[in-house]
């Protein structure tokens, strides 16, 4: 039988003389979901903003409008709607109840379901969600803590294990994939809750692996062929672990289609997240913490290995012996 | 490198073997394993959204207690010094800015009354011995009492203690099953019942104080006059009387309270057959009911829950059993929700639902159904697509990844995990990814081999080399483990378990149990090529 090779052998692809182009669609790229973030907003969910959501069923695909004056009429403030799923559930979404007390809160519920009951029978409720204002500051907060916390981790991590540079350029290349999925989020309108915050906290962890094992190589590489250009190491660097990266990607993609098509609605927007993330972090892992070494002034000098320094020193020439 | 002893071959085997079967019991349903007897049985715990259920975050009203306690301290202290002897006179009380403070009649009795007020604010709180109430005196006659954080924190502390009993207490009666309910913070409850159909009439219950008194009603004020707005008569207060629509006087200090109560249920009126609370005194409130309804035949009582009205009858006959009934609009449900309220007493903080997450039973079936299929035919993906790329090692992958997805649900039993949605997520993605560190391996020696060198020292190289790498890469996906674990709430936290246990069980089943498979292939075949 013939083996499935993705990557043929010995492929080499001059990754960095596309450096330039990279970089420019790179930051084209980041500045317009920057810009789409400020202009359009990201669909923020209950967890985030406060406020009501209620999953409708029913029997069949209800027209929004109906649902919409339904609900209208009950004055309870603005009302979004959003159909899901196969079209038979919507989300109401509705603003944080005034009083502020629960029972507030339950009254609006209670008045919704009737009223929806009576218009379109045989309409069940299959999931609602108050939260409060405050429980969402400290969503928010603890969100954004957890991905500057995992972000410096992570930073710290690739620092002690590697160069400082390796650091650096893998924290750049995380800001730009999370610029890349809050452009999605943007785009897209998909809801933004607290499991985004887990798919994002996801795709970092990714993306770092991802940035790893290349940067692994190149030191690896650096080590070996210590006479080399740097662009040199990072092109046969990153061509080597090509067939890796592609494997990995889509062994990923394919159980995250699964999950896409098969897994339900209430997990769409976090898988379709995910599956961003698999190729803003694949790009990024090319294109931006590789290239960003060459700026960064990395050099095929190890400074602090320990097995280069037990060596005497010798003096870097042209002429120096590959160990 | 690829020398595997017999007996570390034994007892690879044996460790995979054994957390597999521990996931054995999470296939069958919790009532049929309960018989199983002495075989162990670790269930994977259903999250509420896949099992359905309502979330439920209380928060407790901290300014409501230290206003509160400032108020009982007040009665007690005027109460106290009264009593004292010779009795001490005090005015101008004033319980503002979170202080208590009065002043003396007789600037005389300074001393004496600071030697009753230590004794009434007690001695140290808790175990720091630190005071629970600064006594400052003023102008030289006036008292300035101010509860010490220390004191108030402990009776926080000791206020939602309580109030997480009274919370169990009332769940329970509803009768639902393995509800959780579990402090959180210093001011917060987290109640998580599953598969409750109705979590309305939960938050009712809970939204309920269940303070009980009996007030004698003062007909002095005429009912219908009343307002909200209106000055209350000296020792009066005027409270609510929804029934009616209106408002009413009634005495400040209550006859009885909900201490009295040994038992509340609903029952019927017996002429009318409406929904009604029948009530059981304890002995010393049967004794006071008796008392106060001989003295004041004829005169009304109201009964009072969380400072509203809910009826006043008139005392027709001296009521000396030591039990009544309450009467009021009530349905079943009402009537049944408050009986369970009184009984299991009053919560001793008021609560406030602030998170509510609630998911319908058949929302979590069709979550499980899907997640169940998405993550069947995932693996049946990764499954095909590694053997085509890698052969025989791609079949060594293979057995990990199946052998991982049973030792996951195995870990999760033992640990008693809840299995949430994102967390079969989690699982989904685990597969993906575990695969990860045999691609590593297998490119690894595809590389090896490509260099020229023999098949027993491209495997060595592939699984040396590509060891150091798989290592650094899980350790930066748990470091995003660890800190979703620590920092994620509900749902967030469930993918985080998942996700941790499965980096840990990836590495072992797709480093070290397919190297041993390797091995034993190469030991026995000793080939001289390989399909890689």
């Amino acid at each position: 039988m013939r083996l499935l090779k993705i990557v043929p052998d010995n492929t080499n692809i001059d990754f960095v003389r596309l450096r330039g182009w990279a970089f420019a669609i790179t930051m084209l790229l980041s500045i317009a979901a920057i810009g789409l973030v400020f202009a359009r907003g990201v669909n923020l969910g209950v967890d985030f903003v406060g406020g009501l959501m209620i999953e409708e069923k029913f029997e069949t695909p209800p027209s929004l409008d109906k649902v919409r004056s339904a609900v209208e009429k009950l004055n309870v403030g603005d009302v979004s709607l959003q159909s899901v799923g196969d079209g038979k559930s919507v989300t109401i979404r509705l603003p944080v109840q005034e009083g502020a007390d629960e029972g507030a809160t339950n009254a609006v519920v209670k008045k919704v379901e009737a009223a929806l009951a009576q218009q379109f029978p045989g309409a069940t409720f299959s999931r609602y969600s108050t939260v409060s204002g405050k429980v969402s500051g400290e969503l928010i907060r603890n969100g954004l803590l957890a991905v500057a916390l995992a972000i410096l981790g992570i930073g710290l991590f690739a620092i002690f294990r590697f160069e400082w540079q390796f650091g650096v350029s893998t924290v750049v290349a995380i800001v730009h994939d999370l610029l890349m999925t809050m452009g999605f989020f943007a785009l897209t309108r998909f809801e933004f809750d607290l499991n985004i915050i887990a798919a994002i906290l996801t795709i970092i962890g990714y993306s770092i692996n991802d940035k790893i094992v290349i940067d692994d190589r190149i030191r690896e590489n650096m080590r070996r062929y210590r006479r080399m250009d740097m662009r040199e190491i990072i092109n046969l660097s990153v061509n080597e672990t090509l067939p890796r990266t592609v494997m990995t990607s889509v062994t990923i993609l394919l159980a995250l289609l699964a999950l896409l098509i098969l897994g339900g609605h209430v997990l769409r927007g976090f898988t379709a997240a995910m599956i961003l993330g698999i190729f803003v972090g694949t790009y990024s892992s090319i294109y931006v913490s590789s290239s960003l070494l060459i700026t960064l002034g990395l050099r095929a000098e190890p400074k602090a290995e320990t097995e280069v320094e037990a060596k005497p020193k010798r003096p870097t020439t042209p002429f120096q012996d590959v160990p | 490198m690829l020398d595997f002893p017999r007996w570390k071959v034994v007892s690879i085997w044996l460790l995979l073997a054994a957390l597999m079967a521990l996931s054995i019991p999470s296939f069958f349903p919790s009532a049929q394993t309960k018989t199983w007897g002495w075989i162990p049985h670790p269930h994977v715990n259903l999250g509420l959204d896949l099992a359905g259920g309502s979330y439920l975050l209380l928060e407790a009203d901290v300014n409501d207690l230290a206003n509160s306690r400032i108020e009982t301290m007040r009665d007690q202290i005027g109460a106290e010094l009264k009593r004292a002897t010779p009795r001490i006179d005090i005015g101008d009380i004033s319980t503002r800015n979170g202080q208590l403070s009065f002043m003396l009649r007789d600037p005389t009795q300074v001393d004496a009354a600071r030697e009753q007020l230590l004794k009434i604010t007690g001695g140290g709180a808790g175990m720091t011995g630190q005071r629970e109430w600064d006594i400052q005196v003023v102008d030289t006659s006036r008292f300035v009492l101010t509860p010490t954080k220390a004191g108030l924190d402990q009776a926080i502390n000791q206020a939602m203690d309580d109030a997480r009993e009274v919370v169990d207490k009332r769940i329970n009666a509803l009768g639902t099953t393995e509800p959780t309910i579990v402090r959180q913070g210093t001011s917060r409850i987290v109640v998580q019942v599953p598969g409750l159909q109705n979590p309305q009439a939960l938050k009712d219950l809970l939204g309920k104080t269940a303070k009980l008194e009996f007030k004698m009603v003062d007909d002095t004020a005429p009912e219908s006059s009343l307002t909200a707005q209106s000055q209350a008569p000296i020792g009066d207060q005027i409270l609510p009387y929804t029934e009616r629509g209106g408002f009413i006087a009634v005495k400040r200090v209550p006859v009885l309270t909900g201490e009295n109560l040994v038992d509340a249920r609903q029952g019927f009126q017996p002429e009318t057959n409406a929904p009604i609370v029948n009530f059981t005194f304890d002995t010393t409130g049967g004794k006071r009911f008796a008392r106060t309804t001989e003295q004041n035949v004829g005169k009304r009582f109201a009964i009072v829950v969380d400072n509203k009205v809910i009826s006043a009858p008139s005392i027709n006959t001296p009521i000396i059993g030591g039990s009544g009934y309450i009467e009021g609009n009530f349905t079943v449900e009402s009537a049944n929700e408050l009986a369970i309220s009184l009984r299991s007493g009053k919560l001793p903080i008021a609560l406030k639902v602030i998170e509510e997450q609630t998911v319908g039973p058949e929302l979590g079936a069709d979550s499980i159904h899907a997640g169940i299929l998405a993550s069947v035919v995932a693996v049946v993906l990764v499954v095909v697509f590694m053997f085509m790329t890698y052969g025989r090692f791609g079949i060594y992958a293979d057995l990990a990844v199946i052998i991982n997805v049973f030792v996951i649900l195995g870990v999760l039993a033992v640990l008693n995990a809840t299995l949430t949605l994102p967390g079969i997520a989690g699982f989904v993605l685990t597969i993906g990814t575990a695969v990860d560190a045999n691609v590593l391996i297998n490119e690894r020696i595809r590389e090896e081999r490509r260099r020229g060198r023999n098949v027993v020292q491209a495997v060595e190289l592939g699984y040396k080399e590509a060891s150091r790498t798989i290592f650094e890469a899980n350790m930066t996906h748990a470091i995003s483990g660890v800190i979703m674990f620590v920092l994620g709430s509900g749902p967030v936290k469930g993918f985080a378990v998942v996700l941790l246990i499965g980096i840990v069980t990836s590495v072992f089943t797709a480093v070290t149990f397919t190297r041993m498979l390797v091995a034993l292939w190469i030991r026995k075949n000793r080939p001289s090529t390989m399909h890689i």
